[in-house]
Formats: structure tokens, sequence, C-alpha cells
């Protein structure tokens, strides 16, 4: 991971910062930088979504495509996750740099969407055994700036909700067999409920205390951290710890409570922005990467 | 210098570039972003323009990296990738010895065309990328597909250097705009 070099006394002056409950740039332990979402910015996929969150700057396509449904769920379509890391990021992604941290972010997201209530996959199904829709979710990593997990769950959340995907019949001639008809208006498709779909939140334990989204020199200080996958109703999903330091289990409770009070309000905000760029509709004014 | 310090030239600047495509960008899922023989050839070629234009004598010893990823492609990648690497060289400080400006050019129906979108491209008609020095009306890369004619070439080349004097009129424009700006917000 793109990591910040520092001296000892920039570390103690951080740690003592949040003994206090006050951090480098002004914020609270449990504040957020500023977070900007916007959606559907690559036209040609089937959603799209950019988020900024302080440095990190991370864009999500998602392609539905037809497929065959995977053997142990003939009824069911499926998610592929792919994350790409730019070397726009850190020359050290250039080639086969990014891979590792590559690896680690999809087993993640693999983890988290495995829990059958995240997506409706019923949905997704055409012909049972035969035709599914399958959604290659790929993640391009612009800039790290610390906390890559948090937005990039943000921008698989807000992607998925921003995909359309075409709505199609199946037509069943006399001799049985079928043809996939696609509807005829490109704006008639189905969404995706999103409601259940978790973020991660990151807690990184500072000195005694823990904070949320830490920045690329609080991480350089945080001994060991607690990624937590919550639900827009404060049910944590998935949990692992990350880092070579030791969490005991009393901090880990602590930072579990944390985590589901954060991640109840930014699943509040989240949807906020999502369905007030839904209401402008055709309105919105774009602005993608020139802004 | 990162990596192998054995690649140092010892008199010149090291170019290092790398071309990446998003797997979302083109119509069709992409399923390697880099490292294959397409994005191998664009890198190579992207190197070969920017070595004729950077000063790399200034920089012995050296490296220069110019990463370029491309979010969405509708035609015209390489020459997009040339136009966006000359202005982030420039606002990188690198001095170089013009900007460079590239742009496509087709064949199509006796006319050339200029700028071929994605749909022309696939149409498999001949095309021609030109990247170009504008002050000095140099040729860095000069790059074609397909048949043409001997005889149509000299137009299609003619549409191309057109091409590429108005992208150099538009990013000079957006330089010097940039320049102003930065020079009254420190007050001078």
């Amino acid at each position: 991971m793109a990591s910040v070099v520092l001296s000892e006394a920039e570390k103690v002056y951080i740690v003592h910062g949040i003994q206090e409950d006050l951090r480098v740039d002004g914020r609270g332990c449990e504040d957020y930088r500023c977070i900007e979402v916007e959606t559907d910015v690559v036209s040609n996929t089937s959603g799209s979504a950019r988020v900024k969150l302080g440095h990190t700057d991370i864009l999500v396509g998602v392609k539905a495509e037809m497929g065959t449904p995977k053997l142990e769920n003939p009824n069911e379509g499926y998610l592929e996750f792919f994350v790409d890391c730019s070397a726009n990021a850190t020359p050290e992604f250039e080639g086969r740099g990014g891979e590792e941290l590559a690896t680690e972010i999809v087993n993640t997201l693999y983890r988290i969407f495995s829990n059958e209530s995240t997506i409706d996959v019923k949905s997704l199904c055409i012909n049972p055994r035969e035709h599914c829709w399958v959604l290659y979710v790929d993640v391009l990593l612009l800039e790290c700036g610390g906390n890559l997990f948090d937005a990039i769950s943000i921008a698989v959340k807000a992607a998925l909700f921003n995909t359309r995907i075409p709505k199609v019949r199946v037509l069943e001639d006399e001799e049985g067999s079928k043809e996939i008809e696609l509807s005829d208006d490109p704006f008639d498709c189905i969404r995706l409920n999103v409601d259940n779909v978790p973020c991660i939140i990151t807690l990184s334990k500072i000195g005694c205390r823990h904070v949320v989204d830490a920045t690329l020199q609080e991480e350089a200080c945080s001994l060991a951290s607690l990624l937590l996958s919550v639900t827009s109703r404060g049910t944590l999903t998935c949990m692992k710890k990350l880092g070579n330091g030791s969490l005991d289990p009393e901090s880990i409770f602590e930072m579990m409570e944390t985590g589901k009070r954060v991640g109840k309000t930014l699943h509040t905000s989240l949807q906020k922005i999502l369905d007030k760029e839904e209401s402008l509709g055709t309105t919105r004014q774009k602005v993608g990467f020139l802004g | 210098m990162r990596g192998s310090r054995s690649k140092a030239l010892h008199d010149r600047a090291l170019v290092n570039c790398q071309y990446s495509m998003a797997t979302f960008s083109t119509g069709e899922r992409k399923r390697r972003p880099h490292g294959d023989r397409k994005s191998s050839e664009m890198t190579l070629h992207l190197k070969q323009t920017f070595e004729a234009a950077i000063l790399t004598q200034l920089y012995p010893r050296s490296q220069i990296d110019i990463y370029v990823q491309i979010l969405q492609a509708d035609g015209g990648n390489y020459c997009a990738c040339v136009n966006a690497a000359t202005l982030a060289t420039i606002d990188a400080g690198i001095p170089m010895r013009d900007y460079v400006c590239a742009s496509s050019a087709g064949f199509i129906e006796d006319t050339p065309l200029a700028d071929l979108n994605y749909v022309e491209e696939a149409a498999g008609g001949p095309q021609v990328a030109l990247a170009l020095l504008p002050k000095s009306d140099q040729i860095a890369l000069l790059e074609m597909n397909s048949r043409l004619h001997e005889d149509h070439l000299e137009q299609v080349i003619e549409a191309a250097s057109k091409a590429c004097k108005d992208v150099y009129a538009v990013l000079d424009q957006v330089v010097r705009d940039h320049v102003h700006e930065v020079t009254t917000l420190l007050g001078e």
C-alpha cells in the first residue's frame, strides 16, 4: 500500500493529538473527511460511480453481461469483482506492483457480498440453469490517500445503485427452444435494491484510542486496524483485523460499537445524496473529472 | 531512478511510460488492464514520442515516469494520451522542445477525415495516427493501419496536421490561462 515516511516527532504529535480527540486536520476521532460522490460518470457502463474521500480517488464501473449461472446456484445471477491499482496512484503500482493490494481488496469484497441478503441475486436470473445476468464490478484506484476500503465500499454501493440492467423477455416457441428478447425502449430497465449493501468502516487503533477514516500519516502511526462491514440498520456482517500489532478484546468491542454508530450515519448520508442525484434525473449538472 | 539502476543512462534521462486501459472503458469488458500486446505497443509508442520532445539531456541518470490511464475509450486513444501527457509534462515543469499534439485521420469515401471515433475506426478503413511538434512541423510519430493508396497519403497527413495544429491552439490557451491564474493568485 502507498505509505509515507514519518519522523518520530511527527508520530508523537499525531498520537498525542488523538489522545485529546484532536486530529491533525482538526477532525474528531469519529469524523469522516469531506466525501464527494458522483454517479453515472462513465457512459458506456451499466452503472458507475466516483468517490473522492480527501485525497483518495476511486472509480467503479459496473457492466452487466449475460452468462450461465454457476452450478451450485442455478437460479441466481452473480457478481464478479476486479480491482485495478493504477500507476497514477503511486509508482509502486506500475506493472504488477499493485496485484497484492488488489487481491486483498477483491477477497474482502467477495466476503462481504457472499452474504445472500446483500444483493437479491435471484432477480438477476433469466432462465434457470441457462441464462443469468453477471455483474462485473470493476474498481479503479486513481489515488491513494488513506482509508481505501471505506471509499471503495461507498463507490461500489453507489455504482450498484446507479446500475441499469435492460429488461429481457424469454420467448418460448413450439419446439421448446427459448429466445431472449431485449426490450426496444432503452430506458426500460431493472434497478438493484442496495438497501442491504453494507459499507466498510475501518477503525485504526492509534495510541489507546481508535479513529475512523485515517489519513496516510495516521495509518503510518497505527499498529492495528479493524475492518467492519456495517449495513444501514447497524448490523455487522463481516469483520477483519489488519496490521501487525495486537488488539485486546475490550478495544475490539468498543471499536465495534463505534463502527456501528458511524456506519448508520454514513449510510443515511450516502442514501440522501444518491436519492438527490436520482431526483434531479437528466437535469443534473455532471461534474465528471474536470470539476 | 526506481527499480533497476542498470537501466540508467549516463548522459540523459530515461522516459518510462505505462499505458493502461480501465476494464470498463471499452464496449466489451476488457480483462487485462495492461500487460497485453496492444498496451505494450502503445507504451513503446508513447515512450518514442516523448523521448523526441523532452529535453532529456538536462537530467542524466534520472527517470521520468509517464503513466496514462484510459477511463473511457471512443477512438483516438493514442492521440488523447499524447495530448494529455503533454499537458501533464508541462504541469510538472519538465522542459520540452515543443508541445506534442496528436490526431488520428482516416480516408473514407474519398474524403480525408480527422479525429476518428470508435465507429469510424471499427469500420476497417485506413487510419493514420500522427504526433506532431506544431511550431517546427516535425513529426514525432507516424503510424498507419490497413491499406491506403500513396496518392491519398498526402491529403490524409495534411488533415491530421491541421487537426494537430488546432489541438495545439487549445492546449496553448489552456496553459496560458492557467499560468495567468496562478500568477494572479500569487499576487505578482
